[in-house]
């Protein structure tokens, strides 16, 4: 196949790789983009077998290489669970980011393959490419690997912190551009490898210090790094599927990125310079034990919510962990079943990572037409009777709103406390991921549900 | 005067940037998390450059080394490709609307 013939090819892949982006503007239409997306992954694998035109026993073997890895994918795509979507976006994201490595070593180690010159006479832009691409898919790969860990929970979700960490940062980030240049002046291959070595380490040192909280920032930093990578291999192997997805890629996880900042009222460098409740651990207990707080039990919720004409859920993390959102769906159908009219309000940040709530009440099979965002719900809560909060925390906070001082003064957060009564599940009064107590417990409006998300739910359907 | 074909590519890009921005502001936040498989997904088209490296050179040195990393490259891309979608799919197929 020409190299024209099959450049108009990638261009169309780039095409609908675009238009499955587009699908997502809706549930309806997005299956369909799916589709799209599909079909310029295989036009574009297909148009490069073509290309390279080498059906010789390789050829089987990558064959073989490519059933291997899709069977793979495929078990693991049907068997997860959607609790555990975070850590699956995660481990993803660490394999695009080691798979563009390979093929930037690849590159580097036979350029002729590619049209980029001689061993030891690489044109200078492909070296320049495939080093930055190297760079930050070795980045990409062991940050997602530490966020994968923590997610996972196989490694605490605490921020570790050491002193002089962003000093090293900055060193190690220099080092790799001072490389990049030498690289380009003496094409040494041990300079090549170093780049790799330190941009891992630098991925490592860059996810260590992040909180679990933070994590819904973290998984789109990395979304969009790994296509930064992909961009900047495809400028290597000048090819424009790869270049159109990597950009693509790259300002959709950079836009998810800002939204879940904005969420939290956060700078992204405040995010990525340390957690929140890292450095000031010492939280005066003594005060806040004489507060009276009202607790019940589930025949009180019960009662209140089968006597309520309307009432919003509010889901936080807490209710994946518990995985009550089945328990949560029958709740509500019970509730429904009363006349009661039920609605589901998201926080932004609520979760692990974008939209993670959203998939685990669509796969309690509830409709996505009854879940609202922040923006659009947040001015019923004044005329609802009760919120049920589930598993969420300092999303409902109204110290964001009263108190300067505290640090997420300023955060977007669910009116929660407008409406008439508040019940709140929640194993203790411990305090959320900020490390500041919620003044919510304390409010006269408030019933605090001391028991498991999981297990009160059911008991609520019990005595509904 | 001719122009350099890395402009050319330049402008693909940057013009794909814009083109993201203003895709991924009308992706309604409901479907963020399938928006991060499916954009995880279609990056992994970096298989094209792993096939191209697996498949460099003469026909009967086929694992060279850097054959070899071609190879574990597109195990990796594979996973991705299959599994994105898939996950997707399945993620997809779970937003329903109201039944009246």
């Amino acid at each position: 196949m020409s190299a024209n013939l099959s450049a108009l090819f990638y261009l169309i892949s780039g095409i609908l790789f675009i238009l499955a982006l587009r699908g997502l503007s809706s549930p309806e239409t997005s299956r369909q983009g799916n589709y799209f997306g599909i079909a310029g992954m295989t036009i574009s694998i297909i148009v490069t077998f073509l290309s390279v035109g080498n059906f010789g026993p390789g050829f089987i073997y990558v064959l073989i290489f490519l059933l291997i890895g899709g069977s793979i994918g495929a078990i693991i795509a049907f068997k997860i669970p959607m609790t555990a979507m975070p850590e699956l976006v995660a481990g993803f994201h660490s394999l695009v980011g080691l798979a563009a490595v390979f093929v930037a070593i690849s590159a580097f180690l036979k350029p002729d393959a590619f049209g980029l010159g001689i061993v030891g006479n690489i044109k200078l832009a492909s070296l320049i490419e495939m080093s930055l691409g190297a760079a930050i898919g070795a980045i990409t790969f062991s940050g997602s690997i530490i966020a994968f860990l923590k997610l996972r929970g196989i490694m605490s979700g605490a921020p570790i912190t050491f002193k002089g960490q962003h000093f090293i940062n900055l060193l190690l980030g220099l080092a790799i551009i001072f490389l990049i240049y030498y690289l380009c002046v003496n094409q040494l291959s041990n300079i090549f490898w170093s780049i790799v070595l330190i941009s891992f380490i630098v991925g490592v040192l860059l996810i260590i210090p992040i909180g679990g909280a933070d994590m819904p920032v973290v998984i789109s930093m990395l979304n969009s790094y790994s296509g930064w990578a992909a961009a900047g291999i495809g400028f290597t192997l000048e090819n424009t599927a790869l270049i159109i997805t990597g950009a693509l890629v790259g300002s959709s996880g950079a836009i998810l990125s800002y939204i879940m900042c904005k969420g939290m009222n956060r700078s992204f460098f405040n995010v990525i310079l340390g957690g929140w409740g890292a450095t000031d651990q010492k939280t005066t207990s003594g005060s806040k034990e004489q507060k009276p707080v009202k607790s019940g039990n589930a025949d009180d919720a019960a009662f209140l919510m089968k006597n309520a004409s309307s009432v919003i859920i509010v889901p936080g993390y807490g209710m994946a962990v518990a995985q009550a959102q089945h328990a949560l769906r029958e709740m509500v159908d019970a509730l429904k079943k009363n006349g009661v009219k039920v609605s589901y309000a998201i926080h932004p940040v609520a979760g692990r990572m974008p939209g993670h709530m959203n998939v685990l009440l669509a796969e309690a099979n509830v409709p996505y037409d009854e879940v609202f965002e922040l923006e659009e719900i947040n001015n019923d809560f004044a005329n609802c009777d009760v919120a049920y909060v589930i598993g969420a925390n300092d999303v409902t906070n109204p110290v964001a709103k009263s108190d300067p001082k505290s640090p997420i003064y300023g955060m977007p957060v669910l009116d929660v406390e407008k409406s008439k009564s508040v019940l709140f599940v929640k194993r203790s009064l411990s305090p959320g991921y900020a490390g500041i107590d919620n003044d919510l417990f304390y409010r006269d409006n408030t019933l605090m549900l001391f028991a498991d998300a999981k297990k009160m739910t059911e008991e609520i359907v019990k005595s509904l | 005067m001719e122009i350099d074909p890395f402009i050319f590519r330049l402008s693909i890009f940057i013009l794909s940037i814009f083109v993201g921005y203003y895709v991924v502001w009308s992706v309604t936040p409901s479907l963020h998390t399938p928006l991060m498989s499916v954009t995880n997904a279609i990056s992994s088209v970096i298989i094209v450059g792993a096939i191209i490296a697996a498949l460099a050179g003469s026909k009967q040195s086929i694992f060279e080394i850097s054959n070899i990393f071609g190879f574990f490259a597109i195990i990796l891309a594979a996973v991705n490709i299959f599994g994105g979608f898939l996950v997707t799919q399945r993620m997809l197929q779970m937003y329903k609307k109201k039944k009246k």
